[in-house]
């Protein structure tokens, strides 16, 4: 079933999330002073985690929805973002 | 600060307010069955529900508290975007589907949708209005908030009208109304902020020496400490002279100075340079006398502009390379500027003096850019500095607290019962996520924005978005106020209609077993809607001084507590029992509640007590109370299983 699919692909996508998530907290607590170096463009790691935890729970869900497959398995339907549409409620 | 009305502002935010309510009005007319009522028929677009879920989300503690935060203290705020976020990861993932599945009405349904049990349904109702109610807190906090610079209303009137109408639209709509709204306004919220931040961004950073009312804080210095009160009297500048100092601001890093001619005290922050020599720099001082009468820096406190007031604050006093002004900024030279700029700050420091005044200071803090955009500037967050690991723990439990909590608010579970199906539920997750996300990389630059904008109000924190609005143009604040002040509007609908709706299918249903058919169902929601409303409208007059995204941060450890652990192992553990779940509900939901009514900041901030007496370590329970509700649904589980497995199905 699609449905155990889409399970396994979002717990991937909740297991890598949370590796980042983790990572922030983790960094924050054993070295607060690595959050304050500036890699690129003179702005710091803080910053730039920061936004790549909030753009990455972004591209996560898209893809997540791009993934997916429909709940109603159909052999003709493939799983492009809008074949939810035509699923009947 | 006193704040006076402007017309403008008055008729944008009225016009705002009338439509929202018109199109409540409008629309709910077709909600007359309780399926209609709270769920909205099923029928809602996925867009529009994915924007309406940005539309409840990000209510007064994203825009307000959130903006206030950063603006006080820094990249610290900000780490509640991250986590607010963040938990929306948790919704899409793991609850989003199920709950859709499951349900039909409220989150008991869901939970209860296995056992068929009277005892979940009703754990569940009342930890659906205890999260519920304690997440109004802060939503009618901000509602005050915004009423007061506004109209020039005092706080309570604020929260008042709030309720006021808030009841007024669940009376008469329901959930397809909020909704309507909450889509309008979740747009507009985020259409706005980005005007916003182009506007920060253009206009750049300038050195100022005070605040947009012109106010000059002076430095006086530097003086050799042993001669300091004849040196201070021999400024030619001014007729000033030391006073002597009540014992309660002995040890402190204050001194007090009498103006000759006007008889003013006035309080300055003594900056030790080295052994000999310091510096005075001017604070700003509220005091309450004995009395009952307030002094703002010496003076009785005006009520007019003009008359003596707190000067607002905001500004940088150094920019790199010596310049006063940078010119429009890109998106990230913005945070390189200000990481080597000096940004002033403000301390506060209460003294309670022998007479039986306190007083209030408020000083400049010199903070060089790179401090405040990295954590820890918060006094909450210092810890994560500290060499002891527990003053680290607050930190980690707020963090995982906000990551667990978005999946347990009731208002936005009950979201997932107005979309037709599954699918539907995730796509409106995936464009909430976006809507959000997009807005809390903006939630940065608006609060470092407001942190430099020279009009923050220094006794209040939530106040910095909409005054960073009105440093800008009177029109951009009366809209920006109007659409934050409907966001509480549409926030306060939700969490009350997620607490009729508890009240009516779990409370009454299942704890008073009366049967009510459908238009009984949704009159007793309706008087449920207007009880809740009225205990809102009290506890946001008393919250007042609390920043909002704090206490929201609250009421997301207490969903998180309660909430998270029966949904979580009923949906992946099937040995979960529904004495388990019963079990989980409660300790985690007392658990929580304990924790916080036990801690340092409640001590300090509700009952007026020392941090020291406080009976718990760190004021976040998070990290303690979610696993501690998760191994009391393990344990109870396992001591209860069924003789005989059910087979699987």
């Amino acid at each position: 079933m699609s449905s155990v699919r889409n399970n396994r692909l979002a717990a991937q996508l909740f297991s890598l999330y949370l590796l980042f998530y983790s990572g922030f907290i983790l960094i924050n607590i054993f070295a607060p002073q690595l959050m304050e170096m500036t890699p690129l463009a003179g702005v710091n790691v803080a910053i730039w985690y920061g936004f790549g935890l909030i753009i990455l729970a972004v591209i996560l869900a898209f893809l997540y929805g791009l993934l997916c497959q429909p709940i109603h398995d159909r052999p003709s339907e493939s799983s492009v973002p809008q074949s939810g549409k035509d699923i009947r409620a | 600060m006193i704040y006076e009305a402007s017309t403008l502002a008055v008729i944008i935010f009225f016009l705002f307010v009338g439509l929202t309510l018109g199109i409540s009005f409008r629309l709910g007319r077709t909600a007359k069955s309780s399926q209609g009522y709270f769920a909205a028929h099923g029928q809602i677009p996925w867009f529009v529900n994915g924007v309406a879920f940005a539309g409840d989300y990000l209510s007064a503690a994203s825009f307000l508290g959130i903006c206030g935060m950063i603006a006080f203290y820094g990249y610290d705020g900000f780490l509640y975007s991250i986590g607010y976020l963040a938990g929306w990861i948790v919704a899409l993932f793991v609850i989003a589907e199920p709950m859709k599945r499951l349900g039909k009405y409220t989150f008991a349904d869901a939970l209860n949708s296995k056992f068929k049990s009277p005892g979940i349904q009703v754990a569940a109702g009342i930890s659906t209005l205890v999260v519920s109610i304690f997440y109004l807190i802060p939503q009618m906090v901000g509602a005050g908030v915004l009423v007061t610079p506004l109209l020039g209303f005092p706080h309570w009137a604020g929260v008042c009208i709030v309720g006021a109408t808030v009841i007024l639209i669940v009376v008469t709509a329901g959930m397809v109304s909020t909704t309507w709204v909450q889509f309008l306004k979740g747009s507009l919220l985020v259409l706005f902020s980005t005007i916003l931040t182009v506007i920060i961004l253009v206009r750049g950073f300038t050195v100022e020496s005070g605040g947009v009312d012109g106010h000059v804080f002076r430095t006086l210095g530097p003086f050799q400490n042993e001669t300091l009160a004849e040196e201070i009297s021999a400024l030619q500048t001014h007729p000033w002279s030391l006073v002597a100092l009540d014992e309660a601001w002995e040890n402190l890093p204050f001194v007090k100075l009498r103006d000759e001619k006007t008889q003013a005290i006035t309080v300055w922050y003594r900056q030790h340079l080295d052994e000999n020599q310091s510096l005075l720099q001017e604070a700003q001082y509220v005091s309450l006398t004995a009395e009952g009468k307030e002094l703002v820096n010496g003076f009785p406190k005006g009520k007019r502009a003009g008359e003596p007031q707190l000067h607002p604050v905001g500004h940088l006093s150094h920019l790199p390379e010596q310049q006063t002004h940078t010119g429009a900024l890109g998106p990230l030279k913005f945070f390189s500027t200000l990481q080597e700029s000096e940004v002033i700050l403000w301390g506060k420091q209460i003294v309670r003096e022998s007479d039986g005044s306190v007083t209030t200071v408020y000083f400049q803090k010199p903070t060089q850019g790179s401090r405040i955009l990295r954590p820890g500037e918060h006094p909450n967050f210092k810890g994560i500095r500290s060499n002891n690991p527990l003053d680290k723990l607050n930190f980690v439990s707020l963090m995982l607290a906000l990551f667990c909590g978005t999946a347990s608010l009731p208002h936005i579970l009950i979201r997932y019962y107005t979309v037709k199906d599954e699918v539907s539920a995730r796509k409106s997750t995936i464009v909430g996520i976006t809507s959000i996300g997009f807005f809390y990389v903006l939630s940065l630059y608006m609060g470092l924005g407001a942190m430099t904008s020279g009009a923050l109000d220094v006794t209040n924190s939530n106040m910095a978005a909409p005054l960073l609005a009105r440093s800008i143009s009177e029109w951009l604040f009366a809209a920006i106020s109007a659409i934050a002040f409907t966001t509480v509007l549409g926030t306060v609908s939700g969490l009350i209609l997620a607490s009729a709706g508890a009240v009516t299918h779990d409370l009454v249903g299942h704890l008073l077993k009366i049967k009510l058919n459908d238009a009984e169902q949704v009159r007793v929601a309706k008087l449920s809607s207007v009880v809740v409303g009225l205990i809102a409208i009290v506890l946001g007059i008393l919250f007042e001084k609390l920043n909002v995204s704090y206490l929201v941060g609250w009421a997301f450890s207490v969903a998180a507590s309660a909430n998270l652990p029966s949904l979580v192992m009923l949906l992946f553990w099937r040995k979960t029992t529904y004495q388990g779940v019963i079990a989980a509900l409660i300790v985690g939901m007392v658990s929580s509640l304990g924790w916080i009514l036990s801690s340092a900041d409640t001590f300090v901030e509700v009952f007026g007590l020392k941090a020291e007496q406080a009976l718990v370590p760190f004021s976040q329970p998070g990290i303690v109370t979610i696993p501690l509700g998760f191994l009391t649904l393990i344990v109870v589980s396992l001591m209860t299983q069924p003789q005989a497995e059910p087979s699987k199905s």
